[in-house]
């Protein structure tokens, strides 16, 4: 069977990605849009694993995508959990004004 | 130029923007709904990969769950637009985040591009590979274990989302 995409169209896809999600950590001052552009780090990330998956008939990475999946179920409730938590103590949930551990 | 390269143009182009767009809108809602239009561009791009059973999960778990548990969340604590969207530190920090954030974009697409092919392409049984029938077979043989922890992993979270979001009685 021929290839119709290249592989490396899906990583550099991937890698766009990617960047956008680190963008978005680094420019955002709102924590649950944050929160979400680590999903979408996460999700950029299983791209690539799936496409190394598929390309190389292994499929050990999409288990690995399968546990990334569950993982990040666990971490969006526990962040967003934390979140409500800040919100109910001081009100706001842009991350200038939470800097009670910081030095 | 054959169907699949502009079929996968489309969907890419489609993820691209819908991400920028995610990180640009000042009301978190509307960065929510362009995020889900993300995840469903990603699960038709785990289809083209021949990764069926990813996609669903992708679907159900990523768009259906988390999503909506971030809608819920954005709603209850009364979200509106963000008031500080144009402030926050020095002026030229978003400049110098997006300037170095493109220097590692270019760094690693060198890296994708220059490093010659290792693997090969498409092997006869991928077809089958990622079909629920496929995936299950290597989850409950190769990796039970991981998966029963796994279990154990979303307890100890759902324990502790409990602790963390109740009401204080004191």
């Amino acid at each position: 069977m021929i290839p119709p995409v290249p592989e490396e169209y899906y990583l550099i896809l991937s890698a766009v990605l990617f960047i956008i999600g680190v963008t978005g950590v680094l420019t955002r001052r709102n924590a649950i849009v944050i929160f979400m552009s680590v999903e979408l780090m996460l999700n950029s990330v299983n791209l690539t694993l799936v496409t190394f998956s598929s390309f190389m008939g292994d499929p050990t990475g999409q288990m690995l995508v399968f546990f990334v999946m569950a993982v990040a179920a666990a971490e969006a409730a526990v962040g967003l959990a934390i979140v409500i938590a800040l919100f109910r103590n001081k009100q706001t949930v842009h991350i200038n004004e939470i800097n009670i551990m910081k030095w | 130029m054959n169907f699949e390269l502009i079929f996968f143009s489309i969907v890419s182009a489609v993820a691209v923007i819908s991400a920028i767009m995610m990180i640009t809108r000042p009301n978190p809602v509307m960065s929510v709904l362009y995020l889900i239009v993300n995840f469903f561009c990603l699960a038709v791009l785990y289809l083209t990969l021949h990764a069926q059973f990813i996609a669903i999960i992708q679907i159900l778990v990523y768009a259906g769950a988390i999503m909506v548990l971030f809608l819920f969340v954005i709603m209850l604590l009364n979200l509106g637009e963000e008031k500080h969207y144009h402030e926050g530190g020095n002026r030229y920090s978003k400049l110098v985040a997006i300037g170095l954030s493109a220097l590692a974009l270019l760094e690693i697409i060198a890296g994708i591009v220059l490093v010659p092919k290792s693997v090969q392409p498409y092997p006869p049984a991928v077809i089958e590979m990622g079909t629920v029938e496929g995936i299950g077979k290597v989850l409950f043989t190769s990796y039970l274990f991981p998966f029963e922890i796994t279990s154990m992993l979303l307890l100890a979270a759902m324990v502790g989302v409990i602790v963390l979001a109740k009401k204080k009685f004191d």
